[in-house]
């Protein structure tokens, strides 16, 4: 009896420890990092109505939403990234490289099939790029898109120059245009918050970007694709960032190489704000939905209160840290 | 068998730097001249400085993107003094500089260590954050050249005897003292320790939130002291010029200076000899009649075949351990 092996007192033991109680529901429900975006969201408009009586106005965000819907839209497909346990840096400057290549082709009127084959095949290459180094050869990520984020900003001040290329006139005003009397670039993130929000949630695909998230060696086990996944991600973001891209220059009527220049911080901004986990497998498409309205509602109240860009600037990074340490921190007390 | 093999490395660093000149060389003969030297020797100053702190970071495992920013705002702080309060003798500058960038480092560290952050997202947030800041206490002006001190700005002016500018030196002693550092302190071997193996590293009894955070403030540190030299070389500190940008330069240095970006590889002599590709390439673009606006692509293209470099010596590394293996 004595001279048992100390393995089997501990399996004995172990198999009568109880098993945590479960949460209750409203915590389940109420205790997550969406709750604080949305409870800040309230505020941050409240807030804004206190500076302007415009901000109580639903057209009134709308139409100051179209001044980030790229980025959020880029947000939006970036949070799958991260919830699938990878980061990518270098959208917004291969928005940038898209856009320049785009308007370039619309300047020599060629037609718009060409030009919107040129845009979105430019995407789907900076994808495939980024997917080859850190999926095909292993990379790290982190370092990987900032190399990539380098290159394409490079690339597009190459083609570009510090000059700006125009479009013709008929291509300007997508945000004037009113679909269902939203403007179009708002209806356009509506929609793919919603595709996605459904991927994500409700198809086997999106449960498997969980999983390749929490754990990728189990996913791998159980049979899951994690290289098919990760890379069709990477090839979305880069058709994404070229689709934002074009409705970016629509807005602007002209392009730089400078377009989007920072963006990739208010991209993780927006998926950190809206509660995704930085080491993946956790996040929702509708914390990020929630982030991006509240980030679009804080940069307009505070342009309104009339604070310099450099303040702007001020708080959006130390929005970005306290973002990532209140998720972290709701996610340690939640189970994990 | 690691150390022939790092050997090798730098070799292979030092290989390029002799084909790219020879290259160079055959199409423009200037390149090769005296004078296209100091240029590069000019070029390098800043950059080697940056990379001395960034290499020690990315051999613990993390990365500081912050480092643009912090050479920005020290600059700033120290012209500010400059401008305002002219009867401190300037070199008191490198005190200020080198101060502010050692906070602002810290800052990062215990953001990294406190909540267990990833850094690069911590210095993603700082690098707004201190960009913001330069212009809010700058009020968005630049400092002119009339408020840097002469003496500052003669660190780095040319003189026809070819003599070595002061800047050069203080680069190179940054680099010796690296070297001294990484190699010859226990701290030193403990974040080579801590970039191998992060796992063994507490184990092992090396106080790893102790040591990220130094790392981060060394980096810190000298971008600050990068950013006093900036304003000698330049003889202006500007808002939103001053270091944008510099973090790229300094990772792609670097990276092609053979720090491996898994962790826990990586030399003060390759470090300084990807310094100087980067230097030569810089030099080479305008006598090669290639438009300043390709730097920035260059700098990334490097970057990513830096990654490529990498990954095939750690192929090969790991080929001759497990053939080694076999064999016993």
């Amino acid at each position: 009896m004595s001279d048992a092996p100390l393995g089997i007192n501990s399996t004995v033991s172990a198999s009568h420890r109880d098993a945590a109680p479960p949460r209750p529901l409203w915590q389940v429900i109420f205790v997550r990092p969406e709750t604080l975006t949305f409870v800040l969201l309230v505020l941050a408009i409240f807030a804004g109505g206190q500076l302007s009586p415009y901000f109580l106005d639903i057209r009134y965000i709308l139409d100051s939403f179209t001044l980030t819907a790229e980025l959020s839209l880029l947000a939006l497909i970036l949070t799958l990234v991260i919830i699938a346990g990878e980061i990518d840096l270098s959208p917004a400057s291969a928005m940038a490289l898209s856009a320049c290549l785009f308007a370039y082709a619309m300047s020599f009127d060629w037609p718009m099939w060409i030009c919107v084959f040129i845009g979105i095949g430019s995407g789907l290459i900076m994808g495939a790029i980024n997917a080859a180094l850190i999926i095909g050869l292993q990379l790290p990520s982190i370092i990987v898109t900032i190399g990539t984020l380098t290159l394409y900003r490079g690339l597009a001040q190459v083609i570009a120059g510090d000059k700006s290329i125009r479009v013709p006139e008929w291509y300007i005003g997508i945000d004037k245009v009113q679909i269902l009397g939203l403007p179009a670039p708002d209806l356009i993130f509506i929609i793919a918050a919603i595709a996605l929000a459904f991927v994500l949630g409700m198809t086997v695909w999106g449960r498997q970007i969980y999983q390749t998230g929490t754990n990728e060696t189990a996913a791998i086990y159980a049979g899951i694709r994690t290289r098919r996944i990760k890379t069709v991600l990477f090839l979305a973001t880069g058709v994404t960032a070229s689709i934002a891209g074009m409705i970016f220059i629509s807005r602007l009527g002209s392009v730089r190489y400078d377009l989007g220049l920072g963006g990739e911080l208010q991209m993780v901004l927006m998926a950190m704000l809206g509660g995704t986990y930085i080491f993946g497998g956790r996040g929702t498409i509708l914390g990020t939905f929630l982030a991006a309205l509240l980030l679009s509602v804080i940069s307009t109240g505070m342009t309104t209160a009339n604070l310099l860009p450099a303040t702007q600037l001020c708080v959006l990074g130390v929005l970005l840290v306290l973002s990532i340490i209140a998720t972290n921190f709701i996610y340690s007390r939640t189970q994990r | 068998m690691i150390g022939s093999l790092l050997r090798r490395r730098e070799a292979g660093i030092l290989l390029m730097i002799v084909l790219f000149c020879v290259f160079v060389g055959i199409m423009r003969p200037r390149f090769l001249t005296l004078d296209q030297f100091r240029i590069i020797l000019l070029l390098i100053p800043l950059i080697m400085i940056g990379a001395m702190g960034q290499m020690l970071v990315i051999i613990a495992r993390h990365v500081d993107l912050s480092i643009g920013s912090i050479q920005g705002l020290a600059a700033m702080l120290t012209a500010l003094m400059f401008k305002f309060h002219p009867e401190i003798p300037w070199g008191f500058g490198f005190v200020v500089a080198i101060g502010v960038g050692l906070g602002l480092g810290v800052i990062n560290g215990v953001l990294v260590t406190a909540f267990n952050l990833p850094a690069i997202i911590v210095t993603l947030g700082t690098l707004s954050l201190y960009r913001g800041l330069t212009f809010i206490v700058s009020n968005a002006k630049q400092i002119d050249r009339q408020f840097v001190p002469a003496a500052l700005k003669a660190m780095s002016q040319d003189s026809p005897t070819y003599a070595v500018p002061w800047i050069i030196v203080i680069a190179l002693a940054v680099a010796v003292a690296t070297y001294w550092f990484a190699n010859r302190t226990l701290v030193g071997r403990q974040i080579y320790a801590m970039g191998s193996n992060p796992i063994a590293a507490p184990l092992r009894g090396i106080r790893v939130n102790a040591v990220t955070i130094l790392v981060f403030a060394i980096s810190g540190a000298l971008a600050g002291l990068s950013g006093i030299m900036y304003a000698s070389r330049w003889g202006f500190v500007n808002p939103s010029n001053t270091g944008t940008g510099f973090e790229f330069q300094v990772i792609a240095a670097v990276v092609i200076g053979g720090v491996s970006i898994n962790g826990g590889v990586g030399s003060v002599p390759g470090v300084v000899l990807g310094v100087f590709l980067m230097g030569c390439v810089s030099a080479a673009l305008p006598l090669l009649g290639i438009p300043g606006t390709s730097q920035a692509a260059i700098y990334g293209a490097v970057i990513v075949i830096a990654l490529l470099i990498d990954r095939s010596v750690r192929m090969r590394a790991n080929a001759a351990l497990s053939s080694a293996r076999g064999r016993e």
